[in-house]
């Protein structure tokens, strides 16, 4: 479904991505893990168009997307939640989720989404009218997960959705990503700092280390190997 | 500011008794100043409009946008000297919108990822820039302009001159001015609340990552932003003009209150624009009026006062639910 080959990103002098290749199938989760810095943001905003590669190629669905403006993206079925969720906090719920179908026409599938949208995360129903701002930080984070499925993705990019929050809200946040994958197809690419916890519920990984991928393997091998239990799982 | 505040003095006929009686001995010499108070805050008012729709749309204050709506209210003139008042009102709108339209493609959006300042200082330049193109355009004498008469097909009404209620009077062009800023910000609180392509613009003002991230095209929203906040700009304009004349000067002054009137109502809110202009302009007036003049000229003391007591309890403004955070 995504396939990325040698993609480099440089923030002027900064090289933040190396050469990094990557498959994801679809219906699959897949993460990818590094520590801080390691150009795992870096690599979502240049699959979603915010950024663009200064080398190597992102093929989505056989086409490829890596000169394609962000906003175009998103209407071909790419929904990125970005990193510190950039939720609208000055709109309400309701405003927020209505953007996030702002690519789409079809009225009927816009309020079936919204209500999908409701039953995956009752507590954006129950605080449809109220300003985003008011909300929690998990809260937040719904929000934001929600917003980009209502623009109908069949690849979700999730950045770093446990940033920040509490460790039964991430357990709770992930239990419904993982839902959300196996009731609905929808192909998810996950960065997470967290390793033991997306290794939990991806099918595969890949791990980052100053903008190259120096492992990668089913979520199970990842799990079971020595350096990365050492490095990122922590026993 | 004191020079600024006594021209605006001059061109509204604020009327300074030396001694007045207090309201209770004289009501309608209270009600009089409390009219002319709105005469003068409808100015303010429309021209806050604009200020505001530019900073809900885009989150930046335009500091040009006085010399800008002058600017289109000379084209205007120069289409009245050529066709009738309504296809030069609305030619001159469209003009205006185009202007603005293009003045954030070309001179705003180059700076659009810069810090804000950047931006605050293009507005500056625009103000500099549209002063000029105007003395050279359109030469430093002041031009006639209006009050016109309206033609609406089946009636007319004519701009000059008061209508009075027993002694206490207003100026019909000052009616006009007030019902312009009301249809205005029906209009602007349709766009806002009602229409997706309102949405739209005020999640651009807000996070333009997220905006992009969503599927809006942030640039073309600007643009619109830009555009209308012109066109709003242009019918201050016209209002203006036919109230204090046209000339490169004359909405300068009028813009510090207009600025004032945003921030009292809260700069994200239509009626507070509204609110804001009246409150200030009435408050001015009173101020002028019934303060003994030993004091010296108090009214814009009292006005400016008035704004930061109540940003003081509500840094929102009265209307707005976003505090400034960039100017
Ligand atoms: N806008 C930017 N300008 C300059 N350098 C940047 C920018 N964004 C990221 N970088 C640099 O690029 C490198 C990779 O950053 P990136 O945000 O992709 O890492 P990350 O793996 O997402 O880290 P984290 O876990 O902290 O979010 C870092 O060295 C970072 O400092
Ligand atoms: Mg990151």
């Amino acid at each position: 479904m995504l396939n990325v080959s040698d993609l480099h990103v440089a923030y002027g002098p900064v090289l933040a991505v190396r050469g990094i290749s990557l498959t994801v199938p679809k219906g699959q989760i897949v993460a990818l893990l590094g520590a801080n810095g390691a150009g795992k943001s870096s690599t979502l905003r240049t699959i979603s168009g915010l950024q663009r590669p200064t080398h190597g190629t992102i093929e989505f669905e056989g086409r490829r997307i890596d000169n394609i403006p962000a906003e175009r993206i998103v209407q071909m079925g790419i929904s990125q939640v970005p990193e510190g969720r950039q939720i609208f906090t000055d709109l309400t719920v309701m405003e927020n989720l209505r953007l996030g179908a702002y690519t789409r026409r079809d009225g009927a599938g816009i309020k079936r989404d919204l209500d999908r949208t409701f039953t995956y995360f009752p507590v954006l129903g129950e605080r449809r009218g109220q300003t985003a701002a008011l909300l929690s930080g998990g809260e937040q984070q719904m929000l934001a997960i929600g917003r980009a499925l209502m623009a109908k993705p069949s690849l979700l990019l999730l950045d770093e959705p446990s940033l920040g929050l509490a460790p039964m809200l991430v357990r709770e946040i992930f239990r419904i990503v993982k839902a959300i994958n196996e009731e609905e197809g929808l192909t998810i690419l996950l960065v997470e700092q967290n390793a033991n916890l997306a290794l939990e519920i991806a099918n595969e990984a890949y791990v980052l280390e100053t903008g190259q991928v120096v492992l990668e393997g089913s979520a199970e091998e990842l799990r079971g190997n020595e350096a990365v239990r050492r490095s990122y799982l922590g026993y | 500011m004191e020079a600024i505040g006594l021209a605006v003095a001059g061109y509204l006929d604020v009327v300074v008794l030396s001694t007045p009686p207090p309201p209770w001995e004289d009501p309608s010499l209270f009600a009089q100043q409390v009219l002319s108070g709105i005469a003068s805050g409808s100015l303010f008012a429309i021209l806050a409009l604009a200020v505001v729709l530019i900073y809900r749309s885009t989150d930046v204050l335009n500091f040009g946008q006085g010399e800008m709506a002058m600017f289109t209210t000379f084209i205007a003139w120069s289409f009245m000297t050529q066709m009738p008042l309504w296809p030069a009102f609305f030619l001159t709108l469209l003009v205006a919108a185009a202007m603005g339209a293009a003045l954030e493609r070309l001179v705003l959006r180059p700076v659009e990822e810069a810090p804000v300042l950047n931006a605050v200082i293009v507005t500056l330049g625009l103000y500099t820039i549209f002063t000029g193109l105007a003395l050279r355009v359109w030469g430093p004498l002041p031009k006639g302009f209006g009050p016109f008469t309206l033609d609406f097909l089946f009636f007319e009404i004519d701009l000059a001159g008061p209508v009075c209620a027993g002694e206490v009077c207003i100026g019909k062009l000052s009616v006009a001015t007030f019902v312009a800023a009301v249809i205005i910000m029906a209009l602007l609180f349709v766009l806002f609340q009602r229409t997706m392509l309102g949405l739209a613009m005020r999640a651009t003002a807000q996070n333009r990552t997220a905006s992009r991230l969503v599927g809006i095209p942030v640039g073309r929203m600007l643009s619109v932003g830009w555009g209308l906040s012109a066109a709003v700009g242009a019918v201050a304009g016209v209002f203006v003009a036919q109230n204090v004349g046209l000339s490169t000067g004359s909405l300068a002054a009028i813009l510090i209150f207009a600025f004032a009137a945003a921030v009292l109502g809260g700069l994200d809110s239509p009626v507070g624009a509204i609110v804001g202009g009246l409150t200030i302009g009435v408050v001015r007036n009173l101020a002028g009026t019934y303060v003994p003049s030993e004091v010296g000229s108090v009214d814009l003391v009292v006005a400016f006062l008035l704004i930061v007591l109540v940003l003081m309890v509500r840094p929102t403004g009265i209307f707005g639910r976003r505090a400034l955070r960039r100017v």
